[in-house]
């Protein structure tokens, strides 16, 4: 069974590396092209503090997409929040000793874990029934629900039906910050749920995923409404004024 | 009722999300430039020969200039949030005409040359070369977008349709595919100072006449001046403000309100135009150019502020760009803002106490009032967010008795464009304009019905000459679109008016 440990540690390794590094690229790349206009969709705060707020706003409550479409909104929130729960509850495979506040949020992972496939369930159901957002659906749409709501099966299915070790998993996982590779347990759905999870990691940076971090770079969202008070201009446009 | 040759949408009492009907708006293209127009954007005259790689060279330039452009193409998740937004998707049921539709035939695009993805998996994701129908799908779509941001209101990532279409143009034009009708116009500036073309001579012509018409009015000299040096206030309004319906009753209230004030103030004849087309084709040069005639004109005429008149994009360049564009502005007055819209100039006034209304001259209609798309989601008026909602308002309910709104998922942030913004307002594309326009005027229809409202008011240009043209292919009357300054006009009392209202201004004291 180690040689399937094995190769599970090179794949982790690999895919976290390609998620980070990858990540960070596109981040440093959002972050030196230049937005040379002001362009905050008005009403628009008018300071810094208030750009911070409308930013959390939406990445707590989603506003905009609250405001475009309550369905969506509905599925999108229980499917993010629910990600968000679970992600905190598997906290405690990656660290030791465990934090009080991950102890605290164990059972609520497991509600989260439900949310996480009714919302994805939700939403895959209106590109099929919604003409309009059937339209707008490629078939990478489709795999990348596939893939979430398969990853969440098989976890809710561990839970459920069919336990694993998990403290070897723990184990696992602590061995690779270390470079030691430790012995997983041979369960086909946690060999499944992994090799997913590896696979989401991976296209993180390639993929429509990439709106976790663009929120924050759209410059819609992120300018502060003072044009008239601070003059602001880019590199490029500077130049073009140094030329005359 | 106007004829058309095209179906006329029909209004509803309530709003419905129509099904798709894929293609249906794929003829619908405006005329294409030519050399003689091209030339003086600096753009070739027609179609060269490597386009397909001199496009996707000038798409790889402005993702590096554009941090929107590239966050935008990346984040879309098709969450179709944005689907049933777009006033062209709802009057024309064409799934191009869908905010993620139109950005989608960037995207493909986008994807095929600039991701990972999109070169080793097109079919995956959705990517695809950039053929010769792409690009006429992109000239007939990217020309079906007014760049009113609305679909930017209720994307989670705040998606700017209007950035990929501004984009868009500017890549077409690079490659010799331009419009017409913009890149005459913005040749026309160049020329002679204004979209229309009006020449100086013209302009002092006009302005003379309209002097006479107020002082026959109301026995009062109320002075319209062009190119007077030393002025106090330099006024950039838009060309049509000159001359056409009802855009010159906004005119002349902006010159009886400065009149009250009792600054002094001027147009220019270098500077005679607000709007900036620049901005519709997506070219930072063409629209630096066309701003910087505003800050030549401003040293020339040695003003100490400028005001701009009712024009929506313009006060979008104005409020959001000018100071980037053309600033800084440190010759100017610091104590008012810079630019001031002329909104917030008369709402000023009011506040002050300053002007005198005898509200009853409006009584013969029943006003709503339609928020301009870029005054609305792309500027400001005033020190607070949402200014530029309830400066305009404020202004209609000191100027007149009898005001309803339209329903609210259709005024305010979430307005509806009038259909002809962005570079459309030219009677090639009447039909997508018509088409476009049908959201707005069912809101309209609608407090006309309930609250018996005659007129609607407008601070831009183009939503006025927009509705003069297109409200007659509904059943309605081109003239029951009128300016916010026209109110004004109408009841304003001027210091020393001669007035046959006497009796009415006893009356208002004595209330």
């Amino acid at each position: 069974m180690s040689f399937i440990s094995t190769i599970y540690a090179y794949v982790f390794y690999f895919a976290a590396f390609v998620l980070v590094a990858g990540l960070a690229a596109k981040v440093v790349q959002y972050a030196r092209a230049p937005a040379p206009l002001k362009i905050p969709t008005t009403p628009a705060p008018t300071t810094r503090a208030g750009v911070v707020f409308r930013l959390t706003r939406e990445v707590v409550f989603f506003e905009s997409l609250f405001r475009g479409n309550k369905w969506i909104w509905i599925f999108g929130w229980m499917f993010h929040f629910g990600l968000f729960l679970v992600t905190l509850r598997h906290l405690r495979y990656f660290i030791e000793p465990v934090w009080a506040p991950i102890q605290f949020i164990q059972p609520f992972g497991i509600y989260g874990g439900i949310a996480m496939v009714v919302g994805l369930a939700g939403l895959w159901a209106r590109r099929f029934l919604v003409d309009r957002v059937r339209y707008i659906t490629s078939l990478s749409d489709h795999l990348i629900l596939a893939l979430l709501i398969t990853i969440g099966l098989s976890g809710l299915a561990m839970q459920f039906l069919a336990h694993t070790d998990v403290i070897r998993v723990k184990e696992f996982f602590q061995g690779l910050y270390v470079g030691q590779i430790m012995l997983l347990p041979a369960d086909p759905l946690l060999l499944l749920h992994l090799l997913l999870v590896a696979a989401l990691m991976i296209i993180f940076p390639y993929s429509k995923l990439l709106h976790m971090p663009g929120l924050f770079f759209s410059p819609s969202r992120n300018q502060v409404d003072n044009p008239r008070e601070r003059r602001h201009v880019a590199g490029w446009a500077r130049r073009l004024e140094q030329s005359q | 009722m106007a004829k058309a040759d095209f179906e006329v949408p029909v209004l509803k009492q309530y709003p419905e999300i129509p099904e798709i009907e894929p293609g249906v708006m794929a003829h619908s293209s405006p005329f294409k430039s030519k050399e003689e127009f091209q030339a003086p954007l600096g753009y070739p005259g027609t179609l060269v020969d490597d386009w397909q790689e001199k496009a996707i060279d000038k798409m790889g330039e402005l993702l590096g200039r554009y941090r929107g452009l590239r966050v935008y193409l990346d984040s879309c998740v098709k969450c179709g949030s944005c689907t049933d937004k777009c006033h062209y998707y709802l009057g024309t049921h064409d799934p191009k005409n869908m905010p993620v539709g139109r950005q989608d035939l960037m995207r493909k695009v986008y994807r095929r040359y600039f991701t990972l993805a999109g070169k080793y998996f097109p079919k995956l994701v959705g990517a695809e070369d950039f053929t010769e129908e792409v690009l006429n799908d992109w000239y007939s779509y990217f020309h079906q977008c007014s760049q009113c941001r609305r679909c930017s209101v209720f994307c989670p990532y705040g998606i700017d349709t209007a950035e990929i279409s501004m984009a868009a143009r500017e890549i077409m034009d690079h490659i010799g595919v331009g419009q017409k009708y913009c890149n005459e116009i913005i040749g026309k500036v160049y020329k002679i100072g204004n979209n229309l073309g009006l020449p100086g001579p013209a302009l002092e012509d006009t302005l003379e006449g309209l002097e006479e018409d107020v002082y026959d009015d109301t026995g009062v000299e109320v002075k319209y001046p062009l190119d007077q040096e030393g002025a106090e206030i330099l006024l950039i309004t838009p060309s049509a403000d000159f001359f056409a319906e009802p855009h010159v009753d906004g005119l002349i209230g902006y010159g009886k309100v400065f009149h009250e004030a009792g600054v002094s103030w001027t147009l220019s004849s270098h500077a005679s135009e607000a709007a900036n087309f620049g901005m519709f084709i997506g070219s930072y040069e063409n629209m630096r150019r066309v701003a910087l005639r505003i800050r030549e004109a401003a040293i020339k005429l040695g003003v100490k502020r400028i005001v701009f008149g009712e024009c929506g994009h313009a006060w979008r360049v104005a409020y959001s760009f000018l100071n980037t564009l053309a600033g800084p502005w440190d010759f100017l007055d610091q104590r008012y803002p810079i630019p001031q819209h002329i909104c917030e100039f008369t709402y000023d006034l009011i506040q002050q106490g300053k002007l005198r209304f005898d509200k009853s001259q409006n009584d013969d209609m029943v006003l709503t009032y339609h928020d301009s798309c870029n005054v609305s989601r792309a500027s400001r008026m005033g020190d607070r967010p949402g200014g530029q909602f309830d400066i305009p308002r404020a202004i209609i309910r000191a100027t007149c008795n009898n005001f309803y709104d339209m329903d609210e998922d259709t005024i305010r942030d979430r307005t509806f464009c009038c259909g002809g913004g962005g570079g459309l307002l030219t009677d090639d594309l009447m039909e997508i304009r018509v088409k476009g326009a049908q959201p707005r005027v069912e809101a309209l229809n609608n407090v006309m019905q309930e609250k018996g409202v005659t007129h609607m008011a407008a601070i831009c240009a183009i939503c006025k000459s927009q509705f003069t043209k297109v409200l007659p292919y509904y059943g309605m009357d081109m003239d029951q679109i009128v300016s916010v300054h026209q109110l004004v006009s109408n009841a304003l009392i001027l210091t020393g008016q001669n007035t046959d209202e006497d009796e009415e201004e006893v009356a208002d004291e004595a209330a």
